[in-house]
């Protein structure tokens, strides 16, 4: 049991550095064989461990207009539910790219993608800020990304080693 | 004016050390594009960034004078407590140990501090290709003693008698070894020490890959009994902590030997890099899930080489520690150095020839697993692709 809780850690880590690594190459990357690694992935996928293999894109390197904000909201809570209700309705919308529960100043802080500032000003002022619960929002603009889910967009760090050193 | 030929002024001992053979292979591979470098002996990741960070902060409070010969206290006291916690061995960071500009220094230093002229320096190879050259310019003679592949080019008690003489004083290791990977357990040291003890030696252990062993814990040559005194042990930070390029490594030992040492030390370079010495010990204090963590990715990666290589053809022992794998070439009937050749100027990928590191190297490749799993898995193609062609060249 600890040995395939191991597996499934590094497997996990091998797939986040790259979901499209093979499993015959992961099992010889960690020594396993390569049905133990089919399996351990099968089991995750099943228990929605891996939720979903995603690309992580640079969009500023794309020429397609995007804007993200990332908009910290205060909430009155439920009675019996809490949160997860007013969450729930933020979340659906597809415009919605993530939403956290976060301790401290706020309650929720959202994250929106639209083609331009007016869409997303758009969605705060007709969808978020109507919602009963919704008590106040604050709108932040992301000017630029440079890392996210731990990959640094701009890295371009060359190997420059000799080619041959003792 | 100068009418004489400049190599004439020149020290005779350093006129018989021939340029490494590394060299030319270096020169064959600059300025080639598109190579595969299995070459490197060096980590591929770079220095992690607390350590770099800790050196910045260090320059912008102003920290940038001379430290104590032996570097700064703190620092020694640091490498002390991990040396007795890593690989139980216990040196008195007042008078055992001294930070040095790499681990090349500090076999330098051993070496000037111990060897008379004509001394005897016994040397398992195929190894790390400057112990020779040293030896020679300190005035010694070096002595290879052949390591097999049959026996994971490990150092045997009888191969090392066999070549000591009343003139034999020194013996230099390597473990885990550049360029076979092998590593030494503690079973297989216990006969060498006794060797050791019987003839009188001094050790020189280089454990500069000690924090890169797959599967078993590096056993220092120094923890055995009674050798802690007659060893002088070096390490440094450029492997475990992808450290290079700052040149800090050091030397630990009997305080005689040591503040012998020592007196070569401060005339030669006052003390080891000040900043050096910020970084090493943020690496020593702060660094060990880095650490880990690289070692990790080697490992997966040694994997990887390994059976690539034996797809490929080659025969591979298993390296148990450092990074290189060091296949055998020999059906293929090419010399490693006409192997080396071939593979870079027809398959453009960079390793270095066997032959290179004394006896027992010849017939062998090195090739350096610190790159990527991309990058290694294009070249372990490229080279079964060229050893095929090889196969097909001696059927026509």
């Amino acid at each position: 049991m600890k040995e395939m809780n191991e597996l499934k850690r590094k497997v996990l880590e091998l797939l986040k550095e790259d979901a499209r690594s093979s499993t015959a190459l992961m099992a010889t990357l960690l020594g396993a064989e390569e049905e133990n690694v089919k399996t351990v992935i099968a089991q995750m996928e099943q228990d929605h461990v891996i939720v979903k293999y995603a690309t992580v894109v640079n969009w500023d390197k794309v020429d397609d207009e995007r804007v993200t904000a990332l908009i910290e909201v205060q909430i009155t809570p439920e009675r019996g539910r809490g949160f997860e209700g007013i969450a729930e309705r933020i979340y659906l919308y597809p415009q919605v790219k993530s939403v956290y529960l976060m301790s401290g100043a706020y309650d929720l802080l959202v994250e929106v993608e639209g083609r331009n500032l007016r869409e997303v000003a758009n969605f705060v002022s007709e969808k978020l800020s109507p919602i009963d619960a919704v008590l106040s929002t604050k709108t932040n603009f992301t000017l630029k990304k440079y890392k996210q889910d731990g990959i640094i967009f701009e890295e371009h760090e060359e190997d420059n080693r000799l080619m041959i050193s003792p | 004016m100068i009418t004489k030929s400049m190599n004439s002024y020149l020290a005779p001992l350093v006129q018989q050390i021939q340029p490494s053979g590394i060299r030319k292979f270096f020169d064959l591979a600059a300025g080639s594009k598109d190579i595969i470098s299995l070459g490197v002996g060096e980590p591929d990741f770079k220095t992690p960034w607390h350590v770099r960070e800790a050196c910045v902060y260090s320059l912008e409070r102003g920290f940038t004078g001379y430290t104590s010969n032996a570097g700064m206290p703190e620092l020694r006291e640091g490498i002390a407590e991990y040396l007795q916690t890593r690989f139980a061995v216990e040196y008195n960071p007042a008078n055992q140990i001294i930070a040095t500009v790499g681990g090349s220094e500090a076999i330098d230093l051993a070496l000037r501090a111990l060897i008379s002229p004509g001394d005897e320096i016994l040397i398992p190879e195929p190894c790390y290709i400057s112990y020779s050259p040293i030896t020679a310019i300190g005035g010694g003679i070096p002595v290879g003693i052949e390591t097999f592949g049959e026996n994971n080019f490990k150092l045997t008690a009888s191969d090392l008698e066999a070549k000591i003489t009343p003139r034999s004083k020194i013996l230099i290791l390597c473990y885990p070894s550049n360029p076979t990977g092998a590593i030494m357990s503690r079973e297989d040291w216990e006969p060498i020490a006794k060797v050791v003890e019987k003839h009188d030696l001094i050790v020189i252990s280089d454990e500069i890959y000690a924090e890169l062993t797959y599967g078993s814990n590096h056993v220092s040559f120094a923890s055995l009994p009674g050798m802690l005194d007659r060893t002088i042990l070096v390490s440094g930070f450029s492997k475990a902590f992808a450290m290079t390029g700052w040149r800090m490594g050091y030397a630990c030992g009997h305080p005689d030997l040591i503040s012998a040492m020592l007196k070569i030390h401060q005339y030669t370079v006052m003390c080891a890099p000040s900043m050096g010495q910020v970084a090493a010990l943020e690496a020593l204090t702060n660094g060990m899930e880095e650490k880990d963590r690289m070692a990790d990715s080697y490992n997966q990666r040694r994997r990887l080489i390994v059976k690539g290589l034996r797809d490929a053809g080659l025969d591979c022992h298993e390296p148990q520690g450092a990074f290189y794998a060091f296949p055998s070439i020999q059906r293929t009937g090419l010399t490693s150095d006409q192997f080396a050749q071939r593979l870079l100027l027809e398959y453009k990928v960079a390793a270095v020839p066997g032959s290179v590191f004394g006896l027992g190297g010849e017939g062998y490749l090195r090739c350096s697993y610190a790159t990527s799993v991309s990058q290694l898995n294009e070249a372990v193609e490229r080279i079964g692709a060229f050893v095929s062609q090889l196969a097909r060249e001696r059927t026509e």
